[in-house]
């Protein structure tokens, strides 16, 4: 049996995922990238193949995803994100036509075909809010975990206009309001359905199709799944190992290198 | 006698630097002497009817452009900041702007001093950028009006009704430029000399429009975006010169010899694509590595046309009405010029398969709205019309504060891997 794997290298946090020969998820590890980056992805790729119970020459072919995809300095290969995303949504959700990614600093807009492949995409430029980061900066200003912002903005009754489009000042926007009175549940809704509104404009400039695969960190989060839902009207599809897409559709790019070169002829069009 | 690769391929790259670094002698020449120069645009920069009165033409924008390319645009546009203007005003008026503030010190030499501006409603940024030397200098600034398409696809041509009005409106102005150019150089119109350098623009207009037809070869002759910038720069500055005719025969003969012997502009060709915008000057050839790197070529450019000022029509004056055509050109050229910045989605459409073309970049740029909004529409329009690849960049042609190369080769890399799936999923 041959392995391949996925290493993500994101701005916040570093993913991997070990799949076997029929694409199926057998080891996966998440961490906080921190400032080194080479490190980072050794001890992403050595804790899923830990998880995976399996050892380091089992596994055929790397390949290095995300910002990081250069400093996977073990890999055998690079793809961007972009790709990786909309190919590991294709694979968890096979009616998946449109991608919307929200990491850490970046949110992606992507739309694919059924077998995965790009067709369009977008991403925010040059400023982080509608990403994972202005949520960081609420959890920041309210002293919340990030983790259970979206259960908390769940709660909201009546959601307040979050009108900055900038991160840095999402904090002392966040604290005007706190100000006011409002409560805490109320402004987190208005977070959530800033960053909403923010991606569904990505969407929009790639054009919605259903079916929609939320994928990226900020997939855990329920709150911004509400918002991603109502402002679409429709359900997005989420699944448990979101976080883990950009990886997985690295694994999955990685295995394509190993099913190629067992055919007589390398096909060179695998990127 | 050319008999070997070696002395004519490549020959348009070098003899445009060296027209070039001429023409930058010669523009500190005429500072150094205090003479007239014309300060004009490179759309509708009326170059064949200022030859007449002996005026060097300046174009700002080239200038602006130059100090991007040298790496020392930032310092420019601090100074214009500093001076009061805002970072969101076109970064090629502000490093026009720090040039005057420094007498015209510029990194090519020393730009002379205005002794008119002429400019076209092509942009409208170029109405208020000559109203700045206007007040610095005072003086005069003839705004020619050229009428454009009204809607796209419905160009009028010679001798429709509606042409016809509008070539008489155009030459009714030019009639009246010439007036105010005897004013300013004392010097009196002269017919055959004017027929003298449209025939020279004629011998530059022809070979334009072949050397952009020859790169339909496969591998592409040149590449649209580093190589035919230059051959655009001569384009400009030498519009209407026996030197610039002479280039442009040369540069034909160079495309031609690269076609017949299967000499293409990169070894290993694997991506033909089309550039839309301006180029990224503060990294321009880093940014063109970012697609070489992938075997990805541009074998043509909107650039090519607009900043050429229509050239690349290849539309060529009837030498035996002067004057009328002349009015005829400028309003078929400016015109094709303003299409390509706003309506050139229906050209895009139609040079796909003659051109091979797998891919289209659209590139919008942060200073200038003119020639970006609209961008994204009519990418939209390019792709609901035909099944085409393409990508959508932003940063900027002179501003490094807005160009942020590792965002642009995520999206450039991304580009290329749906390039690489969408050919695999084609053989299969």
């Amino acid at each position: 049996m041959s392995y391949a794997a996925g290493v993500d290298v994101g701005s916040t946090q570093t993913k991997a995922v070990i799949i076997d020969e029929s694409r199926s998820i057998v080891g996966r590890s998440l961490i906080d990238t921190g400032a080194n980056v080479v490190t980072a992805a050794e001890t992403a790729f050595a804790e899923a193949l830990a998880d995976a119970g399996i050892l380091e020459p089992e596994v055929e072919y790397v390949a290095g995803t995300g910002y990081g995809r250069y400093r996977v300095t073990f890999g055998n290969t690079q793809v961007t994100e972009i790709s990786c995303h909309g190919r590991g949504a294709v694979q968890m959700f096979p009616g998946t036509r449109t991608v919307v990614d929200m990491g850490g600093q970046d949110t992606k807009a992507i739309r694919v075909n059924a077998a995965g492949e790009i067709a369009d995409f977008c991403m925010n430029d040059k400023c982080a809010a509608g990403t994972g980061r202005f949520l960081g900066a609420a959890s920041a200003a309210l002293d919340i975990p990030l983790a259970e912002l979206g259960g908390v903005a769940m709660k909201a009754q009546h959601p307040v206009r979050i009108s900055t489009t900038c991160t840095v000042f999402a904090e002392s926007e966040v604290l005007s309001w706190l100000g006011k009175g409002k409560k805490i549940e109320d402004i987190l809704a208005g977070v959530h359905q800033s960053i909403a509104a923010r991606s569904i404009g990505l969407l929009r400039r790639v054009g919605i199709e259903d079916e929609v695969t939320f994928t990226g960190g900020v997939a855990r989060n329920i709150g911004m799944i509400e918002a991603l839902n109502r402002g679409m009207d429709l359900k997005v599809n989420v699944s448990e190992d979101s976080h883990f897409m950009g990886a997985l559709g690295a694994a999955l790019f990685a295995l394509d290198h190993i099913v190629a070169s067992r055919s007589p002829v390398f096909s060179e069009a695998v990127v | 006698m050319l008999n070997a690769t070696s002395d004519i391929v490549g020959r348009g790259n070098n003899d445009g630097a060296e027209l070039f670094r001429n023409w930058f002698e010669g523009l500190g020449e005429t500072a150094e002497r205090g003479d007239p120069a014309a300060y004009v645009f490179v759309m509708g920069s009326m170059a064949e009817l200022l030859r007449v009165f002996d005026l060097p033409v300046v174009f700002p924008e080239i200038n602006s452009l130059q100090t991007a390319v040298r790496r020392v645009a930032h310092e420019y546009l601090n100074q214009a900041e500093d001076f009061g203007y805002s970072p969101d005003i076109c970064g090629y008026v502000k490093a026009d702007v720090a040039v005057q503030l420094r007498g015209g010190a510029h990194p090519m030499g020393r730009i002379p001093k205005p002794a008119i501006a002429v400019l076209t409603n092509a942009c409208n940024t170029y109405i208020k950028w000559a109203e700045i030397w206007e007040r610095m200098y005072n003086v005069p600034v003839f705004t020619l009006d050229v009428p454009g398409t009204r809607a796209a696809g419905t160009q009028t041509w010679p001798g429709d009704r509606d042409f016809e009005n509008d070539r008489k409106y155009v030459a009714a102005q030019i009639k009246e430029l010439i007036g105010m150019l005897e004013q300013v150089t004392g010097k009196k119109f002269d017919i055959d000399k004017l027929r003298e350098s449209m025939a020279h623009a004629n011998t530059m207009s022809r070979g334009w429009k072949r050397v952009l037809e020859l790169n339909r070869n496969r591998p592409s002759l040149f590449n649209a975006v580093t190589d035919g910038t230059i051959y655009l720069g001569v384009s400009n500055a030498f519009r209407g010169t026996e030197p610039g005719a002479n280039y442009f025969n040369d540069l034909v003969e160079e495309m031609e010899y690269k076609a017949a012997n299967g000499i293409g502009t990169l070894t290993d060709e694997k991506y033909r694509l089309i550039f839309v915008g301006v180029p990224c000057y503060p990294i321009f050839r880093r940014f063109n590595e970012l697609f070489t790197e992938w075997g990805g070529t541009f074998v043509n450019s909107t650039y090519l046309w607009f900043a050429a000022g229509g050239a690349n029509t290849g539309f060529e004056y009837d030498l035996k009405r002067p004057l009328e055509s002349l009015a005829e050109g400028v309003l078929i050229s400016v015109r094709d010029a303003m299409d390509s910045m706003f309506y050139q989605d229906q050209a895009l459409g139609q040079m796909l398969d003659p051109f091979h073309v797998d891919g289209v970049v659209y590139h919008p740029i942060k200073s200038c709205r003119t020639v970006s909004t609209g961008l994204a529409d009519n990418r939209r329009a390019l792709m609901a019309s035909r099944d085409i690849a393409s990508l959508f960049i932003e940063s900027d042609m002179m501003d490094r504060r807005v160009v942020s190369e590792a965002q642009l080769k995520n999206r450039v890399d991304a580009f290329f891997e749906g390039l690489a799936t969408r050919r695999m999923a084609a053989g299969r």
